[in-house]
């Protein structure tokens, strides 16, 4: 039951406290009660059983990819 | 910054070269270690990733996986299992719980068998879902059986605030949510424990902030990263743990920064400490009474709380596991799933004898779906 995986916000549901999510292709309403901050469109989030948990943020998930980027072009270098 | 879309959040923290890069530099920096690292992945999420991506055999014999006891469907005792059934018995009761709790077996069975022989009890997906199904049904008591650790318990409080601020009467609780720290007590206080480093579950500390380790670092000397589910996740992990382990150190990291903070989700926190306070002692299939280890309602909330409401019902007896099962020692990382007579035998996903088997994230479960057996 814990698996937490990434979703993109669609829509904005303010009057019920709720937002509509995408989790590849897979779309669902789910709660905003646990989230102080407002969430926009096009936002990363991680969805625990029906709820938001919190944002993902997006330039540190980017970082990460560049660094591994990074990594990976380095190994091939090294093969090549 | 290039916009990130959602597709590359998840290929890009499952790829084969990034994992395979990292598996190498992990070897190449694992030679340089005294003694082999045991690391405690604390949370079925993360038994599931390192056996659906085959991580074990990417790593040196040096560095070893040891289960923990965070998986809330098979941590939980079979006397629980029972009081549920037993609210499920009382006419007029509605017994609501998450996912693959219903299959666990309790003593007489388990929830799926009493609703075959027509208890009313419903699986639902979100504990919201619970708050319709006592606004559809005025007339009879929902009991929420609510389960698992401090990443589900701010949901469990949502639902309590608006069964609250909405005045549905006929929603009450039955509380078994459970912590990761005391739990981590109970595995390092066996004075044979071979544990000694921890990847912390992710978002147990989206919701609590990276924080709740440093007592683990402190008292152990145990490194703790806490770590995203993702393959690369995980390895990144690794490979920090091994970095620590190779300097001699020993820290609280966080890997996890693109949604984990020190702090955590406060708002989600205020909510928790708003509805519950700590029980002084839960008992932990598997592990035995640990203090402190898990929640209940306030006072004030009294009038929620099935456990109150229907006491003199409620079996008290603890009982434990079918004797052949091993998941005590599993989940002390004393065993592996392999070393219990009945595994992929007497035991299997459709016929578990155990909770470990049950759930998807349990260790047996894992091992017999990923690794076959032999
Ligand atoms: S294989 Fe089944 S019986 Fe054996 S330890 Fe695992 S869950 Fe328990």
């Amino acid at each position: 039951m814990c698996l937490s995986i990434p979703s993109q916000v669609v829509e904005l549901h303010p009057e019920i406290q709720s937002v509509t999510v995408d989790t590849l292709g897979v779309k669902r309403t789910v709660s905003c009660h646990l989230m102080e901050e407002p969430l926009a469109v096009g936002d990363y989030v991680l969805i625990h059983i029906g709820f938001v948990m919190n944002k993902i943020d997006a330039a540190s998930a980017a970082e990460s990819l560049a660094l591994y980027k990074e990594i990976v072009d380095k190994m091939e270098a090294a093969d090549a | 910054m290039p916009e990130l879309q959602l597709k590359q959040l998840y290929d890009g923290f499952r790829d084969p070269r990034t994992v395979a890069e990292l598996a190498s530099q992990i070897k190449q920096l694992a030679a340089k270690l005294d003694e082999p690292v045991n690391v405690m992945e604390v949370c079925g999420g993360h038994t599931h990733t390192i056996m659906k991506y085959g991580l074990l055999q990417l790593l040196p014999d040096n560095i070893e996986f040891i289960h923990g006891p965070g998986c809330p469907v098979c941590i939980m005792p079979k006397e629980r299992i029972d009081q549920a059934a037993a609210l499920a018995q009382i006419p007029d009761v509605i017994l609501v719980t998450l996912g693959d709790m219903i299959r666990v077996p309790g003593s007489e069975g388990s929830l799926a068998q009493f609703r075959a022989k027509g208890c009313d009890i419903r699986p639902i997906y979100m504990p919201l879902d619970a708050l319709k199904i006592a606004q559809e049904n005025p007339d009879k008591t929902v009991v929420y059986f609510a389960i698992g650790f401090e990443t589900s318990t701010p949901m469990t409080a949502v639902l309590l605030e608006q069964a609250e601020k909405l005045g549905i009467p006929n929603l009450l609780f039955h509380i078994n949510h459970v912590l990761v720290p005391p739990a981590i007590d109970a595995v390092m206080a066996d004075p044979d424990t071979r544990v000694n480093a921890f990847i912390g579950p992710s978002h147990v500390s989206v919701i609590t902030g990276s924080q709740i380790y440093q007592p683990t670092v402190d008292n152990y000397h145990t490194p703790v990263v806490v770590s995203g589910f993702e393959p690369v996740d995980v390895m990144q992990s690794i490979l920090s743990i091994v970095k620590q382990k190779v300097e001699g150190r020993c820290a609280l990291e966080n890997q996890y920064e693109r949604a984990v903070s020190y702090k955590g989700n406060e708002a989600a926190q205020q909510k928790v400490n708003h509805f519950f306070t700590v029980r002084p002692s839960f008992r932990w299939r598997g592990l035995g009474p640990i203090p402190n280890s898990a929640l209940m309602l306030k006072p004030e909330y009294r009038h929620r709380d099935a456990e109150l409401k229907y006491g003199e019902r409620l079996p008290v007896k603890e009982i434990d596991d079918h004797k052949a099962c091993q998941c005590g020692d599993i989940l002390r990382g004393k065993a592996k799933p392999q070393d219990c007579k009945v595994f992929g035998r007497g035991c299997t996903p459709q016929t578990p004898l155990g909770s470990c088997m049950v759930s998807s994230e349990g260790a047996c479960n894992a091992y017999y779906r990923y690794a076959g057996v032999k």
